[in-house]
């Protein structure tokens, strides 16, 4: 049955970007994990919903609208709750509803109707074109070695940014950077699972990627691993049951999040009861 | 002459409209060793926070090895209060002790085989050998505190600023990390912050007791146990646990 799916460009497509998307899912999710920044990744995948209505609204590719309008969202965010003394779930709300409300009236402006949509809300793995599989290949290329390059820096920002100030690092421009990163990854999972439902593969195969690991490198792999796997089983059940395939991996990455929740609490059960 | 170590003239710090030190003057030399207590919200804290460049001075003038606070990130170890991080964070005792090279390296500059022995001689220091591998999660309060040492000590400093380091770990570890700080004493430059009047006057060479203002008790290793009890004396806060 595999061979027979994979005779199909749009399928073989689908994997790619599975695969592909995965990276950086992997890599910067772990960030996010530990840095506990969920909520400002929701807030940035959000307001790049603006981005893509700009691209609708201007007939080009949406996603090259999503890159400007993600990278900013980051910046304003990051800049807002950092310097002008804006409490950060403020600042995050505030640009999460924008974002939203200047897509949906640039979509409206465009005469007649905008027919997938839905796909950037939801995510649609399976129309991805050749152009934004080689967009998420190159912006994969740009996450590793922007995070190959800073890995000390950013591993010490993410543990304690108090300590890494005082070791003379630029932690303020470093976590700009860092959030301009989840931007991009943002823009690489619009296609995958919608800008809606991105932060749940941002979070959920790190944060069980966190529980096996012992170091911020292994629990990047873990986490790519485990999000591939993820993409691709959600992939293989929507095609197999024919039901929407972004909200497919969801609902398997969160269920694989409750089993491996469950298992641990299992695993510790002896030690709570008495005797 | 060299310039001494730490130097605050009249310092005063505002934080969020409240004066939180008031005209501190102090000056810590080359070999120093100063203890510093004084009740919770005293100023301790901030202090150590000032010297580091983190928080800012409203009036006075401070100077650390001569310069600005922060000028000199890489001659400075520092130990914070152990509660401010994640402990669920995935890094092993050698990767959080890594972390004391950060100050000695560039941008996009990666560790090297340099940064990896002088981690492996301040773990070994620490007497963490045995747990090097070990996530930090799995340590316990006195061996946290000993990695966070270590980490300070991997950066070679010239001056070593403690936070409490004893803070919520039971007496005999506590005595097991004075004997380190001890030892350390000979090659560093001390500022230790703390609760133990009882404990450090063996060790430290000043004290100074900070209550939004600062005083200097008189200097000399013997004199420090005696001051400390007219200290706690007049101040019942220290008594309390």
């Amino acid at each position: 049955m595999l061979q027979e799916i994979f005779a199909f460009e749009f399928m073989r497509n689908a994997l790619f970007a599975a695969l592909l998307s995965s990276v950086a899912c992997g890599i910067i999710g772990t960030y996010v994990v530990v840095k506990k920044i969920g909520f400002i990744s929701g807030g940035i995948a959000h307001t790049a919903f603006g981005g893509i209505g700009l691209g609708y609204y201007l007939g080009i590719n949406p996603l090259l609208g999503v890159i400007p309008f993600s990278l900013a969202a980051a910046l304003a965010i990051g800049l807002l709750s950092k310097k002008a003394k804006v409490a950060e779930d403020t600042a995050i709300g505030t640009f999460w509803a924008v974002g939203m409300a200047v897509g949906v009236i640039c979509i409206g402006l465009k005469p007649g109707y905008a027919p997938d949509l839905f796909s950037y809300l939801f995510g649609n793995i399976l129309t991805v074109p050749a152009f934004d599989l080689w967009m998420i290949m190159l912006l994969d290329l740009l996450i590793i070695a922007v995070v190959w390059l800073l890995s000390k820096e950013f591993l010490a920002i993410s543990f304690d940014e108090e300590y890494a100030a005082v070791s003379g690092l630029k932690t303020t421009a470093l976590y700009l950077l860092m959030l301009c990163l989840i931007a991009l990854t943002v823009v690489v999972m619009v296609r995958v699972v919608g800008i809606v439902m991105v932060i749940a593969l941002l979070t959920i195969p790190a944060a069980i990627a966190r529980m096996l690991s012992h170091s911020l490198p292994g629990m990047m792999i873990r986490a790519v691993v485990l999000s591939a796997f993820f993409s691709i089983c959600g992939l293989w059940l929507s095609c197999l049951l024919d039901i929407a395939s972004g909200a497919t991996i969801i609902l398997v990455a969160g269920f694989c999040f409750l089993l491996a929740h469950s298992w641990r609490f299992v695993r510790l059960l002896p030690g709570v009861l008495p005797g | 002459m060299r310039p001494p170590v730490i130097a605050c003239d009249q310092l005063s710090v505002d934080l969020g409209g409240v004066r939180v030190l008031e005209n501190v003057t102090l000056s810590v030399g080359d070999g120093d060793f100063l203890g510093l207590v004084g009740p919770n919200g005293g100023g301790k804290t901030t202090l150590l926070r000032v010297i580091l460049g983190l928080e800012k001075a409203s009036a006075g003038i401070v100077r650390v090895f001569g310069g600005l606070p922060g000028s000199f990130p890489g001659r400075i170890g520092y130990v914070p209060q152990r509660l401010f991080f994640d402990r669920e964070f995935p890094i092993s005792v050698r990767d959080l002790v890594l972390m004391g090279r950060l100050s000695k390296k560039k941008l996009f500059q990666h560790y090297n085989a340099l940064d990896r022995t002088r981690v492996d001689e301040a773990i070994s220091a620490a007497g963490l050998e045995r747990l090097i591998e070990r996530r930090i999660g799995d340590l316990s309060g006195g061996e946290l505190q000993r990695a966070l040492i270590a980490r300070a000590l991997a950066g070679e400093p010239e001056l070593l600023l403690l936070d409490e380091p004893t803070a919520s770990i039971d007496p005999q570890m506590k005595t097991t990390i004075y004997d380190l700080i001890e030892h350390l004493k000979e090659r560093l430059t001390i500022v230790l912050v703390t609760h133990d009047t009882a404990l450090i006057g063996r060790y430290v060479t000043k004290v100074a007791t900070l209550n939004v203002k600062l005083e200097l008790h008189e200097s000399g290793a013997t004199a420090g146990r005696a001051s400390l009890s007219g200290v706690a004396a007049q101040n019942p806060v220290f008594l309390n646990p």
